[in-house]
């Protein structure tokens, strides 16, 4: 079976800086990969070239879902696509409520892809049934889309839309960052719930705790741009216990 | 920079097939000869069958333009305008029967029912709620210097409110008129207010009458259509003692090559405890990319809290016109009384506009409010300018005013010239600006969830501008939205 | 509506003219210097003294506090030398090198000119102008920093008294400089100075400035400085305003900064029947920094006017505006703020707040702060607030036992703490924090 991810010798690089230095990465149906690295070492650039970020020069490699590439995508297209990112820092946007940015996205996804829009209804009972799973107040909804948000309420945000547009693959940058440990149950209760056998998810993270609550089926280790070992859970464990300093030498 | 990048290429290719209002109606026009001389001022008089004081206050008006100059210090920039090579008035040949639309000509009909403006009053039973659950909204539709039709006027007649053109008023209920016009912005009052004291041809008259609340949203619907014309329309609303009004205003003309000048008044008198809401939509026809064609807007705008706990609310979603030049302002004379000013300012191509309020605080305790948003794009240039003063026996007077710009790409301008005047110790003024731009990060972030970038940019401009959006009536607000969407087809995304 | 028409001159404007035909030619000056005079005098005399019918002097009207010229000062006798002894006292703690002005006139036997700090050289304006200072004169005739004012015009034409300091390439000058304006005339007079100030790249400095009165109560003083900021070059500049009851006093300063080099400014007036403070700050390099802050104390008629006009003209700069007044009596604080971002100077960072707080029924304060801007990518803002001391504060103070006038001194000082607190010096901070209470305590008196 083709996986339902593949990444090629994917090279990336800002304003001239070269970042990614060939990343390889297969992520059969269903399955979680952890990446796990030291600051710096790119992970996040990682997910904002898979999500096309704007800023990022692709140089080489390929990424293709469900065998066709999706670098000469737009970001809007990726994501009807079937591709989220759950930001580490999701945006405020003043002035423009979560229902109707939840109603805007879900529907211009839709429409995309061919799909019938939603009616608003619809989409009300849907956001509803989510919100409630992550103990999201209904009064969140008519806020501004994250602003005020403390940063619990911001992941369980992401959560809730990553629920709504239930994507193909699932790619959670640092999303224990700033989570306290009753919030970040909350929001890895959501991810596990969305867990099946037809997504995928890649859950980049610095630390091991995350790992506790979202138990992925590989490991990788990312230093400077690249992939430099692969295992199961247990590397998760040896990386708490040793830290990243064997392999910031190892690719130096 | 992708984002941007896009809508700065959707800037520069802003079609003028982008205003969808642009169309002309042909029809046969009866126009006083070119230019402007104390004839024409009678003329126009002449025409509307004028009371002599009318007349006379007109010529006066006219006697003390000629000594006047065009203000210059507005931040904007045209070539000048000859008044001699102007319509002063111009007027549909067949003159319809008032209130009776199957004496206008079909044309107009035409042209109206493609601008979207109900004239066939809905037919039902006295309540607000029309035969297909809209709200009922009584239109006086304007077309170039004269009334076309004014819908309701039974409906409200019995309510005591008067609505109709006040050509018409000026006949019918001359004192009314006598006692209220030029008492807000009088004949003296600027260059373009004199110019528009002597000329006016037409406009909307509303009197509700103590303690009524109008039964329905009172609209105008201007519309230019003649070449080489000016429109000069004047309109005067006067809420008595407890009365409420809201009143709506919209604005389309043909594309033309030629700048076409608009110059009208508005005024606005509130009792005690009355309220006017005074909501417009403007969307003159703004030029073409170069900057060719366009109306030149320079409109007097002023209320008068007249009253005690009177209240008077201008919103405006200003989209259109090669040129802006309006303050919709409210004296508070009365104590208790409010004044509010909620202001989205949209500039693209080569649009210029100098708007913003001023708060004239001198009753005791009043209280204003002012939020502004512009947003700039193209090669346009959007200014606030706005006064908020209070008077030393203001005491406990409040003001809190916000103006936030926006500016999408980088050949635009935005600037934010505000003067704030306190007078004594109890006045409480509050002043905060901003200006940014559309962050990359955000675009970045909304289209990740979906969105287009044109959807993404045009999400965070409702966003930007929601805070005014909510001011205007339900329908309005729904209007205005799509209004700014395609304005952003154009210009933002 | 604008009247354009050219207004009538006024007394004033005629004893300036007469005073310039007079003496002219005998001020300092090489051959350039004196056409540069010509010029500005010109520029002058074309519109005479700004009324409010221009813009920029809409809520100080020159003509009106200015309805008589006062022959030029005298140079200082012995009488007037003696007096100066007791001026700049505020800030002798700090034990700064001291130039002392005399009626505008610099006298170097009462200013501090030993052992110059390495990298530090004071030169008399009047020497330099005579010998035509190739720096001097270049500084002179630009007049986009000043953006073609008119008071300034007035300065150029006039000015006599002033140093120019210089502070050579990486040099860190310890030692604050302290110019020390003492007005002791017996009669009334109008004294122009003017100084300037260049440091090269790295450089250092803290200047001070103190304007004080030991003579007549009346007098005129249009005191100008130009400064330089070479690369990553930091100036402190703090001037105190402590003119007598009767005196008009304008100052302007006009600042140019290179990359990377910060300005910071700060203006305590609570002297001067009308004191104007303009500054003309322009962001010439990139990541130049630059913090401009006032406070105003003022009562009776007092009448003190904050202009600035803050022009980025390059990416990435970073500005900050912070100015508050308090009034009492028929006192009135004027600020004029205006941020101007050209269309290269992308990124910049600009912040302007001012503040009033009102004591009195009859106090007054205008305010425009001003934005212009023309790059897309920059985060700009500026807020103005004004009204009176909060009286639920004053009653929670009151009500544990703190007397109605010590409870508003408390409130009135936190409220100007905001502003003497950025300083950086904290031999300046503890100077300005004691003439804020001496001010304070008068007022309970």
């Amino acid at each position: 079976m083709t996986p339902l991810l593949q990444i090629k010798n994917l090279q990336a690089e800002i304003a001239g800086k070269k970042i990614l230095h060939g990343v390889n990465l297969d992520i059969g149906k269903g399955e979680v990969h952890a990446i796990m690295g030291p600051n710096g070492s790119g992970k996040s650039t990682l997910s904002y070239v898979l999500a096309g970020k704007p800023d990022y020069d692709v140089t080489g490699g390929e990424v293709l879902l469900d065998g066709a590439n999706i670098l000469d995508m737009a970001a809007d297209e990726r994501a009807a696509a079937g591709l989220f990112l759950a930001f580490q820092y999701p945006l405020e946007i003043p002035g423009v409520t979560t229902m109707t940015f939840l109603r805007a996205a879900l529907n211009a996804q839709r429409k995309k892809r061919g799909e019938p829009e939603l009616s608003s209804p619809e989409i009300l009972r849907r956001v509803r049934t989510e919100a409630e799973k992550l103990g999201i107040d209904p009064e969140m909804l008519r806020r501004p889309v994250n602003v005020g948000f403390s940063g619990g309420e911001k992941k369980r945000a992401e959560t809730l839309q990553m629920s709504l547009l239930e994507p193909r693959v699932c790619v959670l940058d640092e999303t224990d960052s700033g989570l306290d440990i009753d919030a970040l149950k909350v929001v890895a209760d959501g991810v596990n719930r969305l867990r099946s056998p037809d997504r995928s998810m890649i859950v980049i993270t610095h630390y091991q705790r995350l790992l506790d609550y979202i138990v992925p089926d590989v490991v990788h280790v990312f230093s400077k741009g690249h992939i430099v070992r692969t295992g199961g859970k247990e590397l998760a464990l040896e990386l708490e216990a040793n830290g990243y300093a064997e392999y910031v030498e190892e690719a130096a | 920079m992708a984002a941007v990048q896009e809508t700065v290429d959707h800037v520069r290719r802003i079609d003028v097939e982008q205003y969808k209002y642009g169309f002309e109606t042909k029809i046969e026009s009866e126009k006083a000869p070119k230019g402007l001389s104390e004839d024409i001022v009678r003329y126009i008089s002449a025409k509307k069958e004028e009371p002599e004081w009318m007349l006379e206050w007109r010529l006066e008006a006219y006697r003390r333009w000629l000594n006047m100059r065009e203000p210059n210090w507005a931040r904007v920039d045209y070539p000048p305008i000859d008044y001699q090579d102007l319509y002063y008035y111009s007027a549909p040949k067949k003159r319809p029967t008032l209130n009776s639309l199957d004496e206008v000509d079909p044309e107009i009909l035409k042209t109206y029912e493609k601008l979207g403006i109900p004239l066939q009053e809905q037919e039902v039973l006295a309540g607000v709620v029309g035969a297909d659950g809209r709200p009922k909204v009584a239109v006086d539709a304007v077309f170039d210097s004269v009334s076309i039709a004014t819908t309701y006027k039974e409906e409200l007649a019995k309510a005591g409110v008067i609505f109709m053109p006040i050509s018409e008023a000026l006949r019918e209920y001359p004192d009314l008129v006598r006692k209220y016009l030029g008492s807000v912005v009088p004949s003296t009052d600027n260059f373009f207010a004199t110019l528009n004291s002597a000329v006016f041809s037409d406009g909307s008259f509303v009197y509700v009458p103590e303690g009524v609340r109008c039964p329905m949203e009172l609209s105008t619907y201007f519309r230019i259509n003649e070449e080489k014309t000016g429109q000069f329309e004047r309109t005067l609303i006067i809420a008595d003692k407890g009365a409420y009004v809201s009143y709506l205003e919209g604005c389309t003309a043909p594309k033309r090559d030629e700048n076409q000048l608009h110059a009208a008044v508005v005024e606005l008198v509130a009792l005690d405890d009355a309220e006017i809401k005074y909501s417009t939509v403007q969307n003159w026809y703004p030029g073409d990319a170069d900057g060719k064609g366009g109306i030149y807007n320079f409109v007097t705008k002023r209320g008068d809290c007249r009253g005690a706990n009177a209240k008077i609310a201008w919103t405006q979603v200003e989209t259109g016109s090669a040129i802006t030049w309006k303050y919709p302002s409210c004296i508070l004379r009365g104590d208790n009384s409010s004044g509010e000013f909620y202001s989205i300012a949209i500039s693209s191509g080569r649009q210029q506009v100098d708007s913003g309020t001023k708060m004239i605080h001198l009753g005791k305790n009043t209280t204003s409010r002012i939020i502004s948003k512009g947003i700039s794009a193209g090669r346009s240039e959007n200014t606030y300018r706005g006064l908020v003063s209070a008077h030393q026996k203001a005491t406990g007077a409040r003001n809190f005013t916000n103006c936030d710009s926006l500016l999408i790409g980088e050949e635009c301008g935005a600037h934010t010239v505000p003067y704030i005047e306190a007078r004594n110790a109890s006045t409480q003024f509050e002043h905060e600006a901003t200006t940014s731009k559309i962050s990359e990060e955000m675009l970045f972030y909304c289209m990740q969830r979906g969105l287009s970038s044109e959807e993404a940019v045009a999400l965070v401009v409702n966003g930007f501008v929601s805070d005014v959006l909510q001011q205007l009536p339900m329908e309005f607000a729904v209007e205005a939205q799509k209004l700014i969407s395609i304005s952003l087809e154009g210009s933002v995304g | 509506m604008n009247m354009e028409a050219r207004p009538v001159r006024t007394a004033a404007d005629e004893a300036f003219i007469k005073a310039f035909a007079e003496v002219g030619a005998d001020l300092p000056g090489s051959a350039n210097v004196k056409a540069q005079r010509a010029a500005a005098f010109g520029r002058f005399e074309a519109c005479g003294l700004p009324t409010r019918r221009v813009e920029q002097w809409k809520y100080t009207d020159l003509r009106q506090f200015l309805r008589e010229a006062r022959p030029l000062a005298a140079p200082p006798g012995a009488v007037e030398r003696q007096r100066a002894n007791d001026a700049g006292r505020a800030f002798a703690a700090i034990k700064p090198r001291r130039l002392v002005f005399v009626d505008g006139t610099f006298v170097a036997e009462q200013s501090d000119l030993t052992k110059l700090d390495d990298g530090l050289t004071i030169t008399s304006l009047a020497d330099a102008l005579a010998a035509g200072d190739a720096e001097v004169v270049k500084r002179i005739s630009d007049s986009n920093v000043s953006q073609g004012d008119i008071a300034y015009a007035l300065n150029t034409a006039f000015m006599a008294g002033g140093v120019v300091i210089a502070v050579e390439a990486g040099k860190h000058i310890a030692r604050p400089i302290h110019l020390v304006f003492a007005n002791c005339a017996e009669k009334p007079a109008s004294i122009f100075v003017r100084s300037q100030v260049s440091l090269g790249a790295g450089a250092r400095l803290t200047l001070l400035e103190s304007h004080e009165a030991f003579g007549a109560e009346e007098y005129h003083v249009n005191s100008a400085i130009n400064v330089d900021l070479g690369e990553d070059a930091e100036l402190d500049h703090v001037k105190l305003g402590s003119d007598a009851a009767a005196a008009i006093h304008v100052s302007t300063t006009g600042a140019v900064l290179a990359a990377g080099a910060r300005l910071r400014d700060f203006a305590l007036t609570s002297g001067g029947a009308m004191v104007r403070n303009q500054l003309f700050v322009t962001c010439n390099g990139t990541g130049a920094i630059v913090d401009l802050r006032g406070a105003n104390l003022l009562k009776n008629r007092q009448h003190a006017d904050t202009t600035l006009v803050l022009d980025h003209a390059s990416p990435g700069c970073q500005s900050r505006e912070l100015y508050k007044s308090v009034l009492d009596d028929t006192a009135r604080a004027v600020f004029q703020g205006k941020i101007m971002v050209r269309r290269k100077a992308q990124k910049t960072d600009a912040r302007m707040m001012s503040q009033a707080l009102l004591l009195s029924e009859t106090a007054e304060t205008d305010n425009k702060p001003e934005l212009e801007i023309f790059a897309d990518d920059v985060q700009c803002g500026h807020g103005t607030t004004c009204g009176a001391l909060d009286e639920k504060m004053k009653f929670y103070l009151m009500a544990r036992g703190i007397p109605a006038d010590e409870a508003e001194a408390l409130l009135i000082k936190a409220f100007l703490g905001e502003v003497i607190d950025g300083i950086s010096s904290e031999g300046v901070r503890v100077a300005l924090s004691a003439i804020v209470d001496a001010t304070m305590d008068a007022r309970g008196h």
